[in-house]
C-alpha cells in the first residue's frame, strides 16, 4: 500500500516537473524589458482572464471585461451545432457506404475526392456562400467533422465480422435488421473513434471560422485581441479553447464508456 | 426420405488458378441423423456445410434441404460457428432470442422456449452475461441454445469444439448428445478430430483434399447412448486405427 502511494507521489511530482520548469522559465523570460507586448507573465494572463471572465462590462475602456462566458457559449453553440449536423449526416453515410457497393459506388469518389482540400481553404467559399453569419462558421465546422465521422464509419461497417452477418442471416434478419442490428453496433467503436477525431477538427474549425467569418466567439477574440495588443488575453484564450476541447473530448469519452459497455469489458 | 440430398455437387472458386474446393460430392442424410463430415485441414468440409447452409452457392449440381433447393441462409438450418459468433453487446438472452425477435414473433411464443433451452446448456445463472463474461465452452453454449430456441431441424456445426481444451470439449460432446437424444435434430458435424466423429456420429464421412472429395462412409457400430467408457472400447480403438490407415494411405 504504502508503495503504491509512494509510486502515485513520485509519478505526480515527475509529472508537473517540466510543467512547472516552463512556467518559471515563462515568468522570468516575461518579465523582461520588451517582451511586455509579446509574452504577458502568467500572473498577468491569470489577471487579465479573470477580469475577461468575472469584470462587469462596460467599466472603462477594456472591452473584453466580463465576456468569456457569452464567447465560450457562442463557440461552443457553433462547434454542437455544425458537430451534431456532421454526426447527424456522417454516421448513417458513412454505414451505408460500408454497407452497401450501390451508395459506395455513388458517394465514396466524391468524398475521397473532396478531403484532401484542408477545411481552410474552404474559408473564403464559405463566406462567400453564407456571408458574415453564424452558418458560415458552422458549414466549416461540419466540413471538418464530416469527413472524420464518415471515413471511420464506413471503416466500421466495412469490418464487421462476417460470420456475425452470417448468424444474423441465419436466424432470419432481413437485410434492413442487419444493418441496425448487427452493422450499427459492430461499427460502434469505429463511430466514437470517428466522434472524438472529428469533434477535435470542429474545435480547429471553429476557431479559424471565427477570426474571419464571424463577430463574436473564442476565436474571434483571439484575432481581436492580438490586433490591440492584448496578449494576455490571447493566450488566455488559447488555454481556454484548450479547455473546451479537452472538456467536450471527455464528454464523448463518457458517452462512450456507458454505450460500449461491452467493449470496455473486452478491453480488459 | 431423406432431409438433405446433396447429388453431384461440385464447388470452384473462379480467379486466376481457379480452386477446387468440392468435387462430386454425393451425400443424403435421413432425418434425425447425426453425421460428421471428417478430414485434414483444406478439404472443403467447412464449404460444404456452407453450402448447406445457404451462405455460398454451388457452382454445379444438386443442393436440396426438405426436397427443396437451397439458396439462402435461413433458420431452419442453425449454425454453430466455430467461434461462436455471438452478439458481443448482446447479452446471453438476448443472443438467444435474437432469431424469435428479427422474425417479429411475439415474447409469448418464444419466452418458455428460450428459458427451456438456456437450462438445457446449463446457463440459466448466465442470462445476463455478455459473451466476453464467459469461457469459450460456455459461448458454444449459447451458440447451440440459440439455434434451439430457433427450432432448426437441421444443426450444421462447424468445428464447433475444436478451439476448446479436452475435459470441456468432452463435456460439450456429452451436452450435445444429450440434446440430440431429446430432440433428435439432423444434425451435420464437422470436424478433424477422429475421435470427436466416432463418438458422435452415426455415420462418418471421410473427406480428402484438393480436390475436396468423399473418400469413404463409415458407419459407426457402436450403441446408443453412449458415454466416455465407449471411447476406451475395443470397437472404438480399432475403428480408429481404420481411419487413421485410411487417411494416411
Amino acid at each position: 500500500m504504502a508503495n503504491a502511494s509512494l509510486d502515485t507521489l513520485r509519478r505526480t511530482v515527475l509529472g508537473m516537473l517540466v510543467p512547472a520548469l516552463v512556467l518559471v522559465i515563462w515568468q522570468v523570460a516575461g518579465s523582461r524589458p520588451g517582451m511586455a507586448g509579446i509574452l504577458p507573465t502568467p500572473m498577468l494572463v491569470l489577471e487579465g482572464w479573470h477580469g475577461w471572465i468575472f469584470g462587469s462590462p462596460g467599466m472603462g475602456l477594456n472591452p473584453y471585461l466580463g465576456s468569456w462566458v457569452s464567447n465560450v457559449q457562442y463557440s461552443s453553440m457553433r462547434v454542437a451545432q455544425g458537430f451534431f449536423l456532421a454526426a447527424l449526416i456522417g454516421v448513417p453515410l458513412g454505414l451505408l457506404i460500408g454497407w452497401s457497393r450501390l451508395v459506395q459506388q455513388l458517394f465514396d469518389p466524391l468524398i475521397q475526392s473532396l478531403r484532401p482540400i484542408p477545411i481552410t481553404a474552404w474559408l473564403p467559399f464559405s463566406i462567400a456562400l453564407f456571408g458574415i453569419r453564424d452558418m458560415g462558421a458552422i458549414f466549416l465546422i461540419f466540413l471538418g467533422g464530416f469527413y472524420a465521422i464518415v471515413v471511420n464509419t464506413t471503416q466500421g461497417a466495412r469490418d464487421v465480422e462476417r460470420n456475425l452477418v452470417r448468424a444474423a442471416l441465419m436466424m432470419g434478419a432481413s437485410r434492413k435488421q442487419l444493418l441496425y442490428r448487427v452493422v450499427l453496433p459492430a461499427a460502434m467503436p469505429s463511430i466514437f473513434t470517428g466522434l472524438r477525431i472529428g469533434l477535435g477538427i470542429s474545435w480547429t474549425a471553429v476557431i479559424v471560422s471565427e477570426m474571419v467569418a464571424v463577430k463574436s466567439g473564442l476565436g474571434y477574440v483571439l484575432w481581436d485581441a492580438y490586433y490591440v495588443g492584448r496578449m494576455d488575453i490571447v493566450l488566455a484564450d488559447m488555454v481556454s479553447i484548450g479547455i473546451m476541447g479537452f472538456l467536450s473530448d471527455r464528454l464523448i469519452v463518457f458517452i462512450e464508456s456507458k454505450v460500449l459497455v461491452w467493449r470496455m469489458l473486452q478491453s480488459h | 426420405m431423406s432431409h438433405i440430398s446433396i447429388d453431384k455437387l461440385y464447388k470452384t472458386y473462379p480467379g486466376a488458378t481457379p480452386v477446387k474446393a468440392l468435387e462430386d460430392i454425393n451425400l443424403q442424410v435421413a432425418p434425425g441423423e447425426l453425421v460428421a463430415l471428417l478430414g485434414p485441414s483444406g478439404c472443403g468440409k467447412s464449404t460444404l456445410l456452407n453450402l448447406i447452409a445457404g451462405f455460398e452457392q454451388p457452382s454445379q449440381g444438386q443442393l436440396l434441404v426438405d426436397a427443396q433447393a437451397v439458396r439462402a441462409p435461413g433458420p431452419d438450418r442453425g449454425v454453430v460457428f466455430q467461434e461462436a459468433a455471438l452478439f458481443p453487446w448482446l447479452t446471453v438472452w438476448e443472443n438467444v432470442i435474437f432469431g424469435p425477435k428479427v422474425q417479429g414473433m411475439a415474447r409469448s411464443e418464444y419466452e418458455d422456449r428460450a428459458h427451456e433451452m438456456i437450462k438445457i446448456v446449463g446457463l440459466s445463472d448466465f442470462k445476463n452475461h455478455l459473451p466476453v463474461q464467459l469461457s469459450g465452452g460456455m459461448r458454444q453454449r449459447v451458440g447451440i441454445a440459440r439455434i434451439l430456441t430457433l427450432g432448426s431441424r437441421v444443426l450444421l456445426m462447424d468445428e464447433p469444439f475444436g478451439a476448446l481444451d479436452a475435459q470441456t470439449r468432452l463435456t460439450m460432446q456429452e451436452l450435445l448428445l444429450t440434446v440430440w437424444q431429446k430432440l433428435k435434430p439432423t444434425i451435420i458435424f464437422v470436424t478433424h478430430d477422429i475421435d470427436e466423429a466416432i463418438f458422435l456420429a452415426s455415420s462418418i464421412y471421410v473427406m480428402s483434399a484438393r480436390p475436396g472429395r468423399i473418400q469413404t462412409k463409415i458407419t459407426v457400430p457402436l450403441a446408443r447412448p453412449r458415454t466416455v467408457a465407449d471411447t476406451a472400447s475395443e470397437t472404438f480403438a480399432s475403428l480408429k486405427l481404420d481411419i487413421l490407415n485410411l487417411i494416411r494411405h
